[in-house]
């Protein structure tokens, strides 16, 4: 298998390398990628939306249908996730082990039935990796709010620097994912459980849906944000740096759910007991 | 673009690619993985693509580790190549 | 000989990113593991991304953030001053796809070891064989 492989490798890498010799040569202004369609959107995309970035503006505005099934393809992965790895049904295992708060002594109870949720001076840890760390807990206690804060202001001035809804997203979900890393995967399920995961994650993409519908329903095209300018008492151009806004922040919060759903999933094989 | 800076990090990412699938153990494949994307990531801030290299900061160094470690600590490390 | 060298020399990067493209090429088709096969389809999807961003590439450019001063008048923007921001946009939702997509082949590869007790896919071979 090596060998074939190899050779395969070998051929195609060589066909490849071949093709090179018709490339334009790196960072050529006239290569036939920078000449036809990027020019009009570096030129025009100021006064026709009023973002001083343009990828955030090509991504949601001029090329809203690919950022929209790019988000529904996102949410289906979740969605395959879920159905792959999640094992229904409340088992409890075999064993649970405890720890006394005030004193630092695990206890370990056979039986299925163990010590309720809610009891205050018993904390469940988990059974194959428990090292009590202070350090780690208190810090990331103290960083997750500021991590945050900055994926909201990531998501939020999209339009003026390098950001939006794909990346604020994606750093909202790291934050949930310290927090079930450093204290504890019940912990994380009970700030956003399972049901409120599922549904934002079905929200962000409504939320963008929604956003090209209504245009629909207000006479212009599917995603031609300019037709919110009623809606939004401002002038069209400004409307259509709002519809970015509305559309970034629908992106964030699908991208955010899915990616706690995915690690959910992952984490604890499907049982939602026990994480990493 | 400085050249000779361009040329150091691109030989670093080819070594992280290929210690990352020669690497006996896949624990440690992950973490070279992820390194490989926090390279490729500084490759694409020097090609002044900053979306796309903080979403690669943000992706591929950050989420898809943990979605590395999360499958191998569920499976094995144990690899035989 | 000299010709061959300045054409070397001239797209050195892109002699680069298709040696990247093979390393993943070869982890897909000859590593025997899952997660190892798997490392080689991200390391082939972001090698191709690469590839995507260096046509984009402008000598002289800048970032593609139009700069631009509050409550003078718009100044005329020229389009060679800029990056091509169109390889980035395609190139950002595709990262992000793919981690997605890792989630779910992950997600598989989790399944998969549930079922065979291993990730080697000679042995997996083997079991469906034995069963």
């Amino acid at each position: 298998m090596k060998t074939i492989a190899l050779i395969i490798v070998i051929i195609t890498g060589s066909f490849l390398l071949y093709a090179t010799v018709d490339f334009p040569s790196w960072g050529d202004p006239q290569s036939p990628a920078s000449t036809h369609v990027s020019p009009r959107y570096i030129e025009r995309t100021l006064e026709e939306t009023s973002v001083p970035n343009v990828v955030t503006a090509v991504l949601a505005d001029y090329r809203g249908f690919d950022t929209l099934f790019e988000t529904t393809v996102i949410f289906a992965a979740g969605v395959a996730c879920f159905f792959l790895l999640r094992a229904f049904g409340k088992e409890r295992p075999a064993t649970g082990l405890y720890r006394h708060l005030l004193t630092g002594v695990t206890v370990r109870i056979k039986g299925s039935a163990g010590l309720p949720d809610d009891m205050e001076e018993f904390e469940r840890i988990d059974t194959l990796w428990t090292p009590y760390d202070p350090i780690v807990k208190v810090m990331c206690q103290r960083l997750i709010p500021f991590i945050q804060l900055f994926a909201l202001y990531v998501i939020a001035h999209g339009h003026h620097s390098p950001g939006g809804g794909f990346q604020g997203g994606v750093i909202l979900g790291a934050s949930l994912i310290l927090l079930s890393i450093s204290h504890n995967f019940r912990i994380a399920l009970r700030r956003m459980g399972e049901r409120l995961d599922a549904l934002l994650c079905a929200l962000g993409v409504a939320i963008y849906a929604g956003t090209g519908a209504l245009c629909l329903l207000l006479g212009a095209n599917f995603l031609d944000y300019s037709a919110l300018a009623g809606i939004l008492h401002v002038d069209p151009v400004t409307a259509r740096s709002h519809g970015i806004l509305i559309v970034e922040i629908g992106v964030g919060i699908a991208v955010m759910a899915t990616m706690v759903l995915i690690y959910n999933n992952l984490a604890s094989a499907g049982k939602f007991d026990e994480g990493l | 673009m400085i050249w000779q800076l361009d040329l150091l990090v691109l030989t670093l990412v080819v070594l992280c690619g290929i210690g990352a699938i020669m690497v006996r153990d896949l624990l440690g494949a992950a973490i070279l993985f992820s390194a490989y994307s926090f390279l490729m990531c500084l490759l694409w801030s020097i090609m002044g693509a900053v979306d796309v290299a903080f979403t690669e900061a943000s992706v591929g160094a950050g989420v898809s580790t943990v979605f590395f470690i999360a499958a191998v600590f569920h499976t094995t490390r144990r690899t035989k190549d | 000989m000299s010709d061959f060298f300045s054409h070397l020399v001239a797209r050195y990067n892109y002699w680069i990113y298709i040696t990247l493209m093979m390393i993943g090429l070869y982890a897909m088709i000859a590593k025997n593991n899952l997660v190892k096969k798997i490392i080689g389809m991200n390391i082939f999807q972001t090698a191709i991304i690469l590839f995507y961003i260096s046509i984009g590439a402008k000598k002289g450019a800048t970032i593609p953030i139009i700069s631009h001063g509050s409550g003078h008048e718009a100044h005329v923007v020229k389009a060679a001053d800029y990056i091509n921001p169109l390889p980035h946009v395609l190139m950002l939702t595709a990262i992000v796809v793919a981690v997605a997509t890792l989630g779910v082949a992950l997600a598989l590869a989790v399944q998969v070891y549930r079922q065979y007790k291993t990730l080697e896919e000679d042995e997996i071979l083997q079991k469906i064989r034995e069963s």
